[in-house]
């Protein structure tokens, strides 16, 4: 497995997933369904989160990865984009830094970028993938991010060996479990003040379960089976984006799967769907209303500030969002996010 | 009469209540009230169905409810052993008649 850039294939071309997504013939467009919960225009409420996507480059390659991340890539944030960055953190005042990628604990600048926001008061996140913890030169990142307070959001789709290494590879599982392990020995999940946040996204072209009750049982399961404890529980839907698209499509699921998406829109899922209280940027400095829109190549609309460099949060904060089939994925059933479920 | 048990008829289920309105209303609403979550989580319900679903031999039933044990959370591994009890009762239903088996030689034998 590599990427889809890797292996030259048609969809590594954003334009060629956008016109794949906006050609198949659903029953409903996403700007029609907004209309009809008097959403439309999405408008944002206030920038609660600014989320960097430090780069592509990342030690998995998963099967549904919508960056289309893996070893293969080059793609990492400059040390221009990220000073920018930090400064508008900084002076916008906006509370939470989301950290993703790619593996963004592999960017040069990870540390010195959670140092100097956490230094600042901001609330960090950390989106981590559970086996970097485990390769050289990292082993000493659960106590760096315990120092920190930074919150980890690690990726575990099941506590399921097959499922897991079906989605992530070979032996992630195992190794996932390891790392969890050791997040739980330096306070993770259990030290109140380290938040160590698991997300699933379903292994196939189905819709996640419920978050609440989901959670409850994963507890039960992981303390049980493996000894692990963990804070909460986040379930996240796939996206039909870059390789979980490709699979969509190979699998002969992608009509069935967005048909699904639209059937099950939800209004109030709708109404709190992350690109209202995030700002997505990405590798190169672009503006983005959430990494969805940025993966599909989408950034903010014209009128609004394009890159860090000419961050202004109050012009940001007036922006229209821009949607289109595949948000249906972030309001569908119990909706979608960065954080998990937004709606009951 | 070579269509029987096609996938894309299960979404015409509905289309049974047509002769019968007051009948189907009925059955659905006792139907989704039984599958909502009470003593026992939904997740644990759909299991149950898709045990259920392997005894009574209904592909429909087997389709609809091993999409929704994997929307409610529960993993190939899971529904693996839940088609296990499944088989196993029945199996077992099978076996106990032996009993009556027994019982009848012994009448019948010296």
């Amino acid at each position: 497995m590599s990427s889809l850039l890797q292996r030259a294939l048609p969809l590594a071309d954003t334009s060629v997933q956008r016109q794949r997504l906006e050609a198949l013939p659903l029953p409903l467009r996403f700007e029609k369904a907004l209309q009809r919960s008097n959403l439309h225009p999405l408008l944002p409420n206030a920038i609660e989160i600014f989320q960097m996507n430090v780069g592509k480059v990342c030690n998995q390659t998963c099967h549904h990865c919508h960056v289309d991340a893996g070893p293969d890539r080059e793609e990492v944030m400059s040390p221009h984009v990220v000073a920018a960055c930090l400064r508008a953190l900084e002076r916008s005042r906006i509370g939470k830094l989301d950290i993703t990628g790619g593996a963004p604990e592999l960017h040069p600048q990870f540390r010195e970028i959670v140092a100097r926001a956490a230094a600042s008061g901001c609330h960090v996140m950390d989106r981590c993938n559970l086996t970097i913890l485990l390769a050289p030169k990292f082993e000493d990142l659960p106590e760096f991010l315990a120092a920190h307070r930074v919150e980890v959001l690690a990726s575990l789709p099941s506590y399921n060996l097959r499922q897991t290494d079906a989605q992530r590879g070979h032996g992630v599982f195992e190794r996932s479990l390891e790392a969890l392990r050791r997040l739980n020995t330096v306070g993770y999940g259990r030290d109140e003040e380290l938040q160590l946040n698991l997300v699933t996204n379903p292994v196939g072209a189905f819709l996640p379960a419920s978050q609440a009750a989901l959670e409850a049982h994963w507890k039960r399961q992981l303390r049980r089976r493996f000894d692990i404890e963990f804070n909460s529980l986040y379930t996240i839907t796939n996206m039909p984006i870059s390789r979980f698209l490709e699979y969509l499509v190979q699998s002969g699921n992608l009509d069935v799967y967005m048909e699904r998406l639209v059937n099950a829109y939800n209004p109030a899922a709708a109404a709190a769907v992350m690109c209202r209280n995030t700002l997505s940027v990405g590798w190169d400095g672009t503006l983005f209303d959430c990494d969805f829109n940025q993966m599909l190549d989408l950034p903010v609309e014209s009128e609004a500030p394009q890159t860090i460099f000419d961050f202004d949060l109050e012009a940001l904060n007036r922006r229209r969002i821009v949607v289109g089939q595949h948000c249906f994925g972030c309001t569908a059933g119990a909706g979608s996010s960065c954080g998990g479920a937004t709606a009951t | 009469m070579s269509d029987y048990y096609q996938s894309e008829d299960l979404p015409r289920f509905a289309e049974v209540g047509e002769e019968a309105p007051e009948l189907w209303e009925k059955f659905s609403a006792w139907y989704s009230a039984v599958f909502r979550e009470g003593a026992l989580s939904e997740r644990e319900k759909a299991l149950i169905a898709l045990a259920v679903s392997h005894v009574v031999q209904c592909p429909y039933c087997i389709e609809a409810y091993t999409e929704a044990s994997l929307e409610k959370g529960s993993n190939p591994e899971e529904m693996t052993e839940a088609v296990h009890v499944a088989a196993a009762i029945r199996g077992g239903a099978a076996l106990v008649h032996g009993v009556q088996m027994r019982n009848h030689v012994h009448r019948l034998s010296m």
